[in-house]
């Protein structure tokens, strides 16, 4: 636990007037204020922050306490009263979890350990006291995924408040891709509508595949015979192995499309990007005697 | 006439605290957009959020209907940019390592 100097957070001296504290707290609210700042943890951080400074030196009576004890508030008597009440008090916890890798990530109102020991914890705060509460809250959730699971639609259970949501993730969707699923947030109040749920998709990729919006790309290794003779090869794709017509004299670097061998579009079933291959022709090395023999003899075949 | 995702403005008046001529004068500036059913007022629950952000901005930061407007359109040229910059950031990913 630490202690917070809410001078310095509001950016005034020890000696401002109220009015020089209400100025300086309304300017980085209207900096900081979530709503302004919408999905910017560091924002909701530091508007948390600004809005506790702010109830303790717009108080006069908790700005005295602030003053008096603030500093040595592990010694101060008013601190040991105010951690007994505090451990008094059972604090409440949403909990939210996935049966995957997924973070929980929602907004929650709530002071600083250290606003909680000098003052006490459960007391109405900023947002409760001045926010009328009707319409539920709405949850913020990120959920990782790797590319291969979504090729394909991804079914989910999410635990939200206690409650199992069966949520299904159509194939193709894009990294940094927010969804909303309606009603599936907070609760409402007083007969008001449940908040949404919003998830985030924070994909990863570690197959050898690079994906462009559908499509996508990857480099297949080709002997310098097959290049120059053509052949069949098999490369890889998320729906198994794919059979390869080489034509004759192949370059480096050429690229071919294998149509429909991409990735599925979002939200449009059968419908699939293309795969891209690049070649990389390897030329041998390690040759025999003979392999030499036969190399100079294209070469001289080359020079006339 | 369905009214199952519809809210009374009476009702919002009651819970938000705020004036009927407050929502008439949102509606009347194109920020929220009410439904009439029989006579009576109606908000599709959707604007709810949109309506809790503004009372919030309008009640904290003493922002005007006005400013609110500007704060709406801007903030959804940020949500487009925003997208914009996702897709670019996956393309900038495509070319790293490649």
């Amino acid at each position: 636990m630490e202690f917070r100097d809410y001078y310095k957070i509001l950016g005034v001296p020890k000696t401002a007037t109220e009015k020089e504290i209400k100025t300086a707290y309304r300017k980085l609210a209207r900096k900081y204020h979530p709503d302004l700042n919408p999905g910017n943890k560091e924002s909701e951080s530091k508007f948390k922050e600004i809005n506790e400074a702010n109830e303790v030196l717009s108080d006069l009576e908790n700005r005295k306490k602030y003053d008096k004890y603030g500093k040595d508030w592990k010694h101060g008597e008013e601190y040991e009263k105010a951690r007994r009440q505090q451990q008094q008090q059972q604090q409440q916890q949403q909990q939210y979890s996935t049966d995957q890798s997924s973070q929980q990530d929602f907004s929650k109102e709530e002071y600083s350990d250290f606003f909680e020991s000098m003052f006490g914890g459960g007391r109405s705060s900023y947002n409760q006291s001045h926010r009328p509460k009707f319409k539920g809250q709405d949850y913020n959730a990120e959920l990782h995924l790797d590319l291969k699971d979504v090729y394909t639609d991804q079914t989910q259970i999410l635990t939200v408040n206690g409650e199992k949501i069966r949520l299904t993730i159509p194939a193709g969707v894009e990294n940094g891709q927010v969804i909303k699923i309606k009603g599936k947030g907070g609760l409402g109040i007083n007969g008001g509508p449940d908040g949404d749920l919003y998830i985030k998709f924070n994909i990863s990729n570690h197959t050898q595949f690079k994906r462009e919006g559908n499509d996508l790309y990857q480099h297949v290794d080709l002997d310098l015979y097959t290049s120059i003779l053509g052949g069949e090869i098999m490369v890889d794709s998320f729906s198994g192995k794919v059979k390869l017509q080489i034509k004759p004299e192949a370059k480096n670097e050429s690229k071919v499309k294998l149509k429909g061998k991409g990735f599925p579009v979002y939200k449009k079933e059968g419908e699939y990007g293309d795969m891209i291959i690049t070649y990389h022709i390897k030329t041998p090395t390690n040759l025999s005697e003979k392999e030499k023999e036969l190399f100079k003899e294209l070469q001289k075949m080359n020079a006339k | 006439m369905n009214t199952k995702h519809l809210i009374s403005i009476q009702i919002l008046c009651s819970h938000y605290d705020i004036e009927i001529s407050f929502v008439e004068a949102l509606t009347q500036m194109g920020l929220i957009q009410i439904e009439i059913i029989e006579q009576n007022q109606y908000l599709h629950q959707d604007q709810i959020s949109d309506l809790e952000k503004i009372i919030r901005l309008h009640n904290e930061l003493d922002v005007n209907l006005e400013g609110i407007d500007i704060v709406f359109n801007l903030l959804e040229k940020e949500r487009e940019l925003r997208t914009e910059l996702n897709i670019l950031k996956n393309k900038l990913r495509f070319y790293e390592n490649y």
